[in-house]
């Protein structure tokens, strides 16, 4: 059974984290997966940096370029990971933009992450028909689980047909906004969590976006199978360093 | 071979909308009403209407005697530049402002380059009465300063866009991020037949009077509705799209598609992407574009703002590995003498952009039967400065 699913069989809440692979320094990527496994977080976003993130905030964007301008690739990245499952064993998950995916070859890339022991991929941009008609055979081949969105505005009828085509969890994008936003989760989120429970989808859901302390972990956990810090996490990593990240981790739960 | 989209958006292999999901409520609103709006006989009314009494449409169709003797060929322009606003642009804001209207948006978002596009946006916003932002590069606020102004002295809010390389892909970044955050209420008015379907196809439709009037006008003079040869400039596209768009089916026509070399192909500064591009993805459309070996997207360069784009429109990266169309590029210098030259010969000072289609009847033979429309997508009068310093008037 691939590590996401098995995690989410544990039945806890899942705290997840995305981090900026390359930032702060370009080789923190290692240290960063086992100083959160370490402090108790469930699952893991390994951001793969791009240009052009076009559904970042500028938290994510400037780490991103920061990143990218220390030196951060694809190839790197996995140099970094190969040896990962040696001493980190939550799932992981690699999050980006669709192009540099593509530029390396989709099926060279989920072969590659089939090697290294990454059980999933998000890629916002890669849309779902073009997934099924293209894709889902070669994520298939490999074991990975494909990780797609959703957000208060997505249909129901797009909601079911996104349930069908997932088989790890949903991605449910907690408010109409780009990544790091600071609005606290009010009404509306609520009654969109709720719509969404009622749902009784057969996958289960992870909140992301707008999630930065222990009190808006707690909301969206309370429907939710769990939760994704990103841009706060990023935030604490720029000002506190990877030293810190016990104290972060503990402040969240 | 089609060379139009399909359905789904796709020219041949090029389009699609590849974006976020958080966009896509929005693109399908638009993917499933737009072409029902556009064909409603009140919504064609009054995008002619205004056309015509706003844009001051059509544009003359003007046979250059003295171009033509000095490349012994048979050469007219399309007159873009006397759009107003000074540029072929607004064809496509007007269209879009009217979409929005039906659409019940209440909202505007724009991105801009060199301004040209937030101009024609703003205008058609203080037009309707419409709130309307504009992202731009904070590089480009301060080398266009009086575009930005027209666009404040329109009623819009200029904003910069502060991420990247903070011009105009970076700009078009800010505008998409803007619409994930306003699903509801903003319409964002594309500049170019680029982005996520179905705005390639959108705006190619808007910007498709250009060659529906080239058509009739050049039947009224030559006694022939099509031209041996079409030629444009292409940074994003949308003034090729509209040139070529109703002569695409026809092989008879010739398509010429001009692209900006920058310093030159091989220099690292160029804006070239049929030449130095590849497969992928940008703005949500896929399509050629300049690129590291990785797959981040590069900063292009031309000396015209208004070409000065990664990619191009799937349209054109279609009829670019088709080999439908044939396509130039011009490097900084060969365009600034070609504007130089159309200024002397013709009296008309072209926009840096389409100074880039002249400055092919230097290298490409035409006969001298050839009927050759070169599009003057726009005016030159934003590009003073540049002339000035380049030519040190
Ligand atoms: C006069 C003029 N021509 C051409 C362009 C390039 O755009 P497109 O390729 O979409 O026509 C611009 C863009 O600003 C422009 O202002």
């Amino acid at each position: 059974m691939n590590r996401i699913n098995q995690k989410i069989k544990e039945g806890k809440k899942i705290l997840s984290i995305y981090f900026t692979a390359g930032y702060p320094e370009l080789n923190d990527t290692v240290r960063i997966l086992e100083e959160l496994e370490k402090n108790g977080v469930d699952l893991i976003e390994i951001g793969l940096p791009f240009s052009d993130p076009l559904a970042d905030g500028p938290t994510i964007q400037e780490s991103s370029t920061a990143a990218l301008k220390k030196g951060m690739h694809t190839e790197l990245l996995f140099e970094q990971l190969k040896d990962i499952r040696k001493s980190v064993s939550i799932p992981l998950i690699i999050m980006g933009y669709f192009n540099p995916v593509f530029q390396y070859g989709v099926e060279a890339f989920c072969k590659k992450c089939h090697e290294i022991g990454i059980d999933g991929l998000i890629l916002p941009d890669l849309p779902l028909d073009v997934y099924q008609s293209e894709y889902e055979v070669i994520f298939k081949k490999y074991g990975l689980i494909n990780v797609f969105l959703i957000t208060p505005q997505t249909s129901d009828e797009r909601i079911k047909q996104i349930d069908d085509a997932s088989n790890g969890f949903i991605y449910m994008v907690s408010s109409a906004s780009t990544t790091g936003t600071t609005k606290g989760f009010g009404e509306e989120q609520q009654h969109y969590f709720d719509r969404i429970s009622a749902m009784k989808l057969k996958n289960p859901q992870i909140v992301g976006f707008g999630i930065n302390n222990a009190e808006t972990f707690k909301q969206a956990t309370r429907s939710a199978a769990g939760a994704i810090i990103g841009s706060a996490f990023i935030k604490h990593l720029t000002s506190h360093g990877v030293d810190a990240i016990s104290k972060f981790v503990k402040s969240i739960r | 071979m089609k060379y139009h989209a399909d359905e789904k958006g796709y020219y041949g292999e090029f389009g699609g909308a590849f974006i976020p999901e958080m966009l896509y409520p929005n693109t399908e609103e638009l993917r499933q009403n737009y072409i029902r709006i556009m064909e409603e006989p009140l919504f064609k009314k009054e995008f002619d209407q205004l056309l015509k009494d706003y844009v001051g449409r059509p544009t003359p169709l003007y046979f250059a005697e003295r171009l033509s003797k000095k490349y012994n060929t048979k050469i007219y322009l399309k007159r873009e530049d006397l759009c107003h606003t000074g540029a072929h642009k607004v064809n496509n804001t007007i269209g879009q402002i009217l979409m929005a209207k039906k659409l019940g948006k209440n909202r505007i978002i724009a991105e801009t380059g060199a301004g040209q596009h937030g101009v024609a946006t703003a205008t058609v916003c203080a037009l309707m009465g419409i709130e309307c932002v504009v992202y731009m590069g904070e590089i480009d606020i301060a080398r266009q300063a009086p575009n930005v102004a027209r666009m404040k002295m329109l009623g819009a809010e200029v904003r910069p866009a502060l991420s990247g390389s903070r011009t105009l892909k970076d700009a078009t970044n800010e505008a998409i991020r803007d619409w994930i955050n306003n699903p509801v209420d903003t319409h964002y008015i594309i500049g170019s037949v680029v982005g996520p379907h179905p705005y390639p196809d959108m705006v190619a439709r808007f910007q498709s009077v250009i060659s529906e009037e080239i058509k009739w006008q050049l039947k009224e003079k030559e006694g022939v509705e099509n031209p041996d040869f079409v030629v444009a400039c292409v940074g994003g596209g949308s003034n090729a799209a509209g040139a070529y768009y109703h002569y695409l089916d026809n092989p008879e026509v010739g398509i010429i598609a001009v692209e900006a070399a920058g310093k030159g192909i091989d220099s690292g500064e160029s804006a070239a992407t049929s030449a130095l591009g590849k497969v992928g993805i940008i703005h949500g459309s896929k399509t050629l574009l300049m690129q590291t070996q990785d797959g981040q997207i590069t900063e292009p360069y031309s000396i015209s703002a208004g070409l000065d784009y990664p990619g191009v429109g799937p349209m054109h990266a279609h009829l670019f590995r088709s080999g439908r169309g044939e396509f130039i590029s011009i490097t900084d210098d060969e365009a600034m003498k070609a504007g130089l030259l159309l200024s002397k010969l013709e009296g008309i000072i072209p926009a840096i952009e389409s100074s880039h289609a002249f400055a092919i009847l230097e290298y490409k033979k035409f006969r001298p039967d050839d009927i050759v429309v070169i599009n003057l997508s726009g005016r030159g009068d934003k590009d003073l400065d540049t002339y000035i310093n380049y030519f040190e008037l």
